[in-house]
């Protein structure tokens, strides 16, 4: 299994791999809010949680077709499936080395984003919080979609309709722990809410992602 | 050592095969032969564990299989080394330089995948099987686009695994020079019924 880890982050590092492509996209996102709504800093303090929100999401969504589609193409899927671990391993994996490579350096560049957008101080602490805590789900979740559409050609439109639903309650609650945190309110129920969105998805989704993957592969 | 009795299968929720039954014995091949579309790939496919079989059964020592076909998972962006380290650790096995030396990729080993030619690159798709040494070898065209030389390497690994005690099953339109029996899949083909007809 750390095998597979260890091969999917090399491969993700290596050229074409896709690394970078989640993390500049959410560079770009945020770098031109500014530019479009004004620099006035009542404004961007205000937009700020739930631009930085959406912009991790939308980076997030990016890379997901790159989980299991690679594999798919060159026949290792069905030679990672006939291997001798568990596909709901393989799964787990899978989302965690698209964690790893999107979702762990949103969670890092995001408080220096925070600033860009003028965001009120107290709120950093939530905001990396908030996407430590949801940005697995959007793994998790993303592998699932990925799974489902794994046969079609280019099923990035098909893939972003089935995910995007299942984003939103990560968004909100991600986006109002960050707001609650700007407001100097508690933020403990929408992050504790958040957890257990992750880990539902953690318990559940793995088994939901090696069943689609072996009904796709007949 | 592969039992098969009274298999179906479907390719596209169609029925292809119909009361499939053989026998492999230890240290043996079965050459599979047919036209295109008979269900060469589908039986494979269903013998590996990879779809499901519509009726009938097929046994063979649990956690000995290994299914190879013409797409193998080559990753080109990775070493040659690091393309059979993965399946060795997957597998739990070492990689050696019997290995190497059997697919003549010793010179090639720090080279990228994505860099070597088909034919190479096949090679190092079939010297996964010398790395995972399973005992029930699942085969899909294993030669396409080897040279003759290359196909003699191929030959000369499966006689090891054959007097090893392994058996294979293989879908290959060439003559590869095995003293293996071959079954003509066109005895099997399903007929469709008159109801499937006006479906």
């Amino acid at each position: 299994m750390i095998a597979l880890l260890i091969r999917d982050l090399r491969l993700a590092l290596r050229a074409g791999g896709g690394f970078g492509l989640g993390l500049s996209f959410f560079l770009i996102v945020v770098v031109l809010v500014p530019f479009g709504v004004g620099a006035e800093a009542a404004v961007l303090a205000r937009i700020a949680p739930g631009i930085l929100w959406v912009a991790a999401l939308l980076a997030a969504l990016l890379s997901l077709d790159r989980i299991f589609a690679l594999d798919f193409e060159d026949g290792a899927l069905p030679l990672l499936a006939t291997a001798p671990v568990p596909l709901e391993a393989v799964a787990l994996v899978k989302a965690l080395a698209h964690w790893l490579t999107t979702g762990l350096p949103l969670v890092v560049a995001a408080p220096a984003l925070g600033v860009l957008l003028q965001m009120e101080s107290g709120a950093y602490g939530t905001l990396i919080g908030s996407l430590a805590l949801g940005t697995p789900a959007l793994s998790l979740i993303g592998a699932f979609g990925a799974a489902l559409t794994v046969g079609v050609r280019r099923g990035g439109l098909l893939l972003s309709l089935l995910v995007l639903p299942l984003y939103i309650p990560t968004l909100i609650f991600g986006a109002e722990a960050v707001r609650r945190g700007a407001a100097g309110l508690d933020a403990g129920t929408p992050l504790l809410l958040l957890a257990g969105i992750t880990l539902g998805c953690l318990a559940a989704l793995p088994i939901a992602t090696a069943l689609v993957l072996r009904i796709n592969l007949r | 050592m592969l039992t098969v009795t009274d298999l179906a299968c479907a390719r596209g929720g169609q029925v292809v095969l119909e009361r499939v039954s053989f026998t492999v014995v230890a240290g043996t091949a079965l050459v599979l032969r047919g036209p295109n579309g008979v269900g060469k790939t589908t039986l494979l496919r269903v013998l590996a564990g990879l779809q499901p079989a519509l009726a009938g059964s097929y046994e063979y020592p649990t956690d000995q299989s290994a299914y190879a076909s013409h797409a193998d998972g080559v990753k080109s962006t990775l070493t040659v080394a690091e393309n059979l380290g993965f399946w060795a650790a997957v597998y739990r096995q070492d990689l050696t330089e019997q290995v190497y030396a059997a697919f003549n990729l010793g010179a090639l080993r720090d080279r990228m995948a994505g860099t070597l030619s088909a034919g190479q690159k096949r090679r190092l798709g079939l010297a996964r099987l010398a790395v995972i040494d399973r005992k029930v070898l699942f085969l899909d065209e294993p030669t396409v686009s080897l040279d003759a030389a290359s196909v003699q390497l191929f030959r000369a690994f499966l006689d090891r695994h054959l007097n090893a005690g392994g058996v294979a099953v293989l879908a290959t339109h060439i003559d590869l020079g095995l003293a293996a029996p071959a079954l003509d899949l066109s005895r099997f083909q399903a007929v469709p019924t008159a109801d499937e007809a006006f479906l």
